[in-house]
């Protein structure tokens, strides 16, 4: 860019207004109309039709195009096909939650472990553990999904199919979540808070329980809160590894069931009891991100919503 | 940094050791472990009489019936992969090609211009993330059947409202991939975006450029890796879907790749078919996912 420097300028100019003849054409601080309207579109196309699915769940006819008055029949009332009276609905029910609870359980202290070892252990080993971690995060789950199920049912067979291999399955595809999001955080801490601990005479064992461990907190959180989610939702590894109908979460049900069987609002009410669970997680990982977070200088609300979707 | 944190890491090297090994023999015996079977059985045999897989675990011992058969499945005279391979890729392109204009003004327009309003957008932006798959399709299949909204909406606006869109049409089933995958691109975009330095978008009017040229000349440059970061995180999970399609159609016409590896490997006698397919389309991924992990470990050191 020599040739910038060695353009003639007058001195004052930088204190003056920017020459007239390049003064942008209209109001640089108009409102960008277009990409606003264009904005709530989007919103409406992605959130309507779930509105409109949660809505008819409560329909007390079977139509899902038509409203025949408010019910919860779906839930508790029908004996035969609510999620709370027909046995393959509220397994899946106790299944989904049984996943995300072990999943979270296993998946986050093992992945906070691998963060904080990989970012101090120098050597080739942990770069060559951090590159299979990250593509653990990358490969299509099809893939991933399948490379398991042959392994527990050609090599490892007794990691039997159902919630064994289900839960195997999902602590290392979302491993990569506590894993990425506690380096990041241990990135931005810095070493400055450790050796501070160690100067006044920490152990090592102390300074990481009493210091790093708190100063991770948000991130450790905020992972626990994704891999919960993440295992909710999850539907590719739990339908491969999945065994019988009582190891299948709602996900799996939902999908055996859309075209033909147990069809009808019962599925919907069925989608709006995942839908609630994950937003209770979300909910829950957003006040205690703003909580843990507090008096620290942060953007606020923003950063504990982007903190919370793992973004 | 520097010497001290040196000495204080390599002084506690078992215990940092120590505290990646869970996490570590994880990876290795749940991720590593998985793909090495993968190659065993798509190399191995078949037990001819319970119609099962037999893996081969010595490399030198592997055989190439598989390959050979699958290779005549995708080129050969009669071959039925060939038709899902292509439509794989074409609905992948396509799907990702729309994502990508629809999710970049968003996410352009979010993290430029929302203002104080930043936040309501950002609950709505991230909602459709907590809401799980299953159910965002579900909702769009109450929605498209025949009867639903859909058709109910166009016969109102005086168009043909019985179209049996579930039937196998495609449009449904692209229209489906982009439903699916585009809030976990806006959110990457935005990420990307949102670091973007202001200062530099107004340097660049203040110097006389018209908003266009700004936008082409300094925006869009600057969000290139939120672009490539975007298509990845889109084309990657897209390209093994193969439950989309299943639920917006269901039908011959529009079967992705993953049907058909999911296909073979439960049918007697092809599981090595199936993971010889597998394999092959995590070779041609290889390649782009390499180049991501790559540059996701570069921005990572350049932020430590």
């Amino acid at each position: 860019m020599a040739s910038t420097v060695e353009t003639p300028v007058s001195g004052a100019s930088h204190l003056e207004p920017v020459a007239w003849r390049s003064r942008p054409r209209g109001n640089p601080w108009r409102r960008p109309w277009a990409m606003e309207g264009f904005t709530w579109l989007y919103i409406i196309w992605s959130i309507v039709p779930i509105a409109i699915a949660v809505l008819f769940s409560f329909n007390k006819g079977a139509s899902q195009a038509t409203w025949q008055g408010f019910s919860t029949k779906w839930y508790v009332g029908s004996q035969v096909t609510s999620v709370l009276h027909n046995p393959s609905l509220h397994h899946a029910v106790i299944q989904t939650l049984v996943l995300g609870g072990l999943t979270t359980a296993i998946c986050v202290p093992i992945g906070v472990g691998f963060a904080i070892g990989i970012d101090r252990w120098h050597s080739r080993t942990s770069n060559g553990l951090n590159f299979v971690m990250i593509f653990s995060f990358v490969i299509p789950e099809l893939l991933l999904a399948v490379a398991l199920f042959l392994l527990v049912t050609q090599a490892l067979t007794f990691i039997r199919l159902g919630t064994p291999a289900e839960v195997a399955g999902l602590v290392v595809w979302n491993i990569s979540w506590p894993a990425i999001i506690v380096r990041a955080r241990l990135a931005s801490i810095g070493r400055t808070y450790e050796e501070a601990a160690a100067d006044l005479g920490a152990s090592r064992m102390g300074a990481i329980y009493r210091v790093l461990i708190p100063l991770l907190m948000p991130a450790i959180f905020a992972s626990a809160v994704l891999v919960f989610a993440s295992t909710v939702d999850d539907f590719v590894i739990v339908e491969q590894l999945s065994s019988t109908a009582n190891t299948q979460p709602m996900s799996v049900l939902i999908y055996s069931n859309v075209h033909g069987g147990l069809s009808g609002p019962s599925l919907n009410a069925l989608a709006t009891i995942m839908l609630f669970v994950s937003l209770l997680a979300a909910l829950i990982g957003f006040v205690a991100y703003r909580w843990m977070t507090r008096g620290e200088r942060t953007k606020g609300t923003t950063e504990a919503l982007t903190g919370i979707a793992g973004i | 940094m520097g010497r001290r944190q040196d000495t204080y890491d390599r002084r506690n090297r078992w215990l940092w050791i120590g505290l990646a090994a869970p996490g570590a023999i994880w990876l290795l015996v749940l991720f590593v472990a998985p793909f090495y079977v993968m190659l065993s059985v798509a190399g191995g045999s078949v037990n001819s009489f319970f119609q099962t897989a037999v893996p081969i675990w010595n490399p030198l011992q592997w055989s190439s019936a598989n390959l050979t058969a699958v290779w005549h499945d995708i080129v050969g005279p009669g071959s039925f992969l060939g038709p899902p391979a292509l439509r794989t890729v074409l609905y992948t392109a396509i799907a990702t090609v729309i994502s990508l204009a629809i999710a970049y003004p968003v996410a352009y327009f979010v993290s430029r211009y929302a203002g104080r309003r930043k936040t309501l957008f950002l609950v709505l932006l991230i909602a459709p993330f907590w809401v799980s798959y299953m159910m965002r399709m579900l909702a769009w299949i109450d929605l498209l059947q025949q009867g639903g909204f859909f058709n109910r909406a166009l016969s109102f606006v005086g168009l043909p409202g019985n179209t049996d869109w579930l039937g196998g049409k495609s449009v449904t089933v692209i229209m489906g991939l982009v439903y699916g995958y585009i809030p976990y691109l806006i959110l990457v975009l935005y990420a990307f975006l949102d670091r973007i330095d202001q200062s530099l978008i107004e340097a660049a009017r203040d110097l006389g450029l018209s908003k266009w040229r700004t936008f082409w000349s300094v925006t869009v440059p600057l969000s290139k890796p939120a672009i490539i970061a975007g298509t990845f995180i889109t084309v990657l999970p897209m390209l093994g879907d193969y439950f989309t399609n299943q639920l917006m159609s269901g039908a011959p016409s529009t079967t992705m790749i993953g049907n058909a590896i999911e296909g073979q490997l439960e049918s007697p006698g092809q599981t090595g078919q199936g993971a010889v397919l597998a394999l092959m389309l995590l070779v041609v991924l290889l390649i782009p996912m390499i180049y991501y992990v790559v540059s996701t470990a570069r921005t990572s050191r350049e932020m430590a």
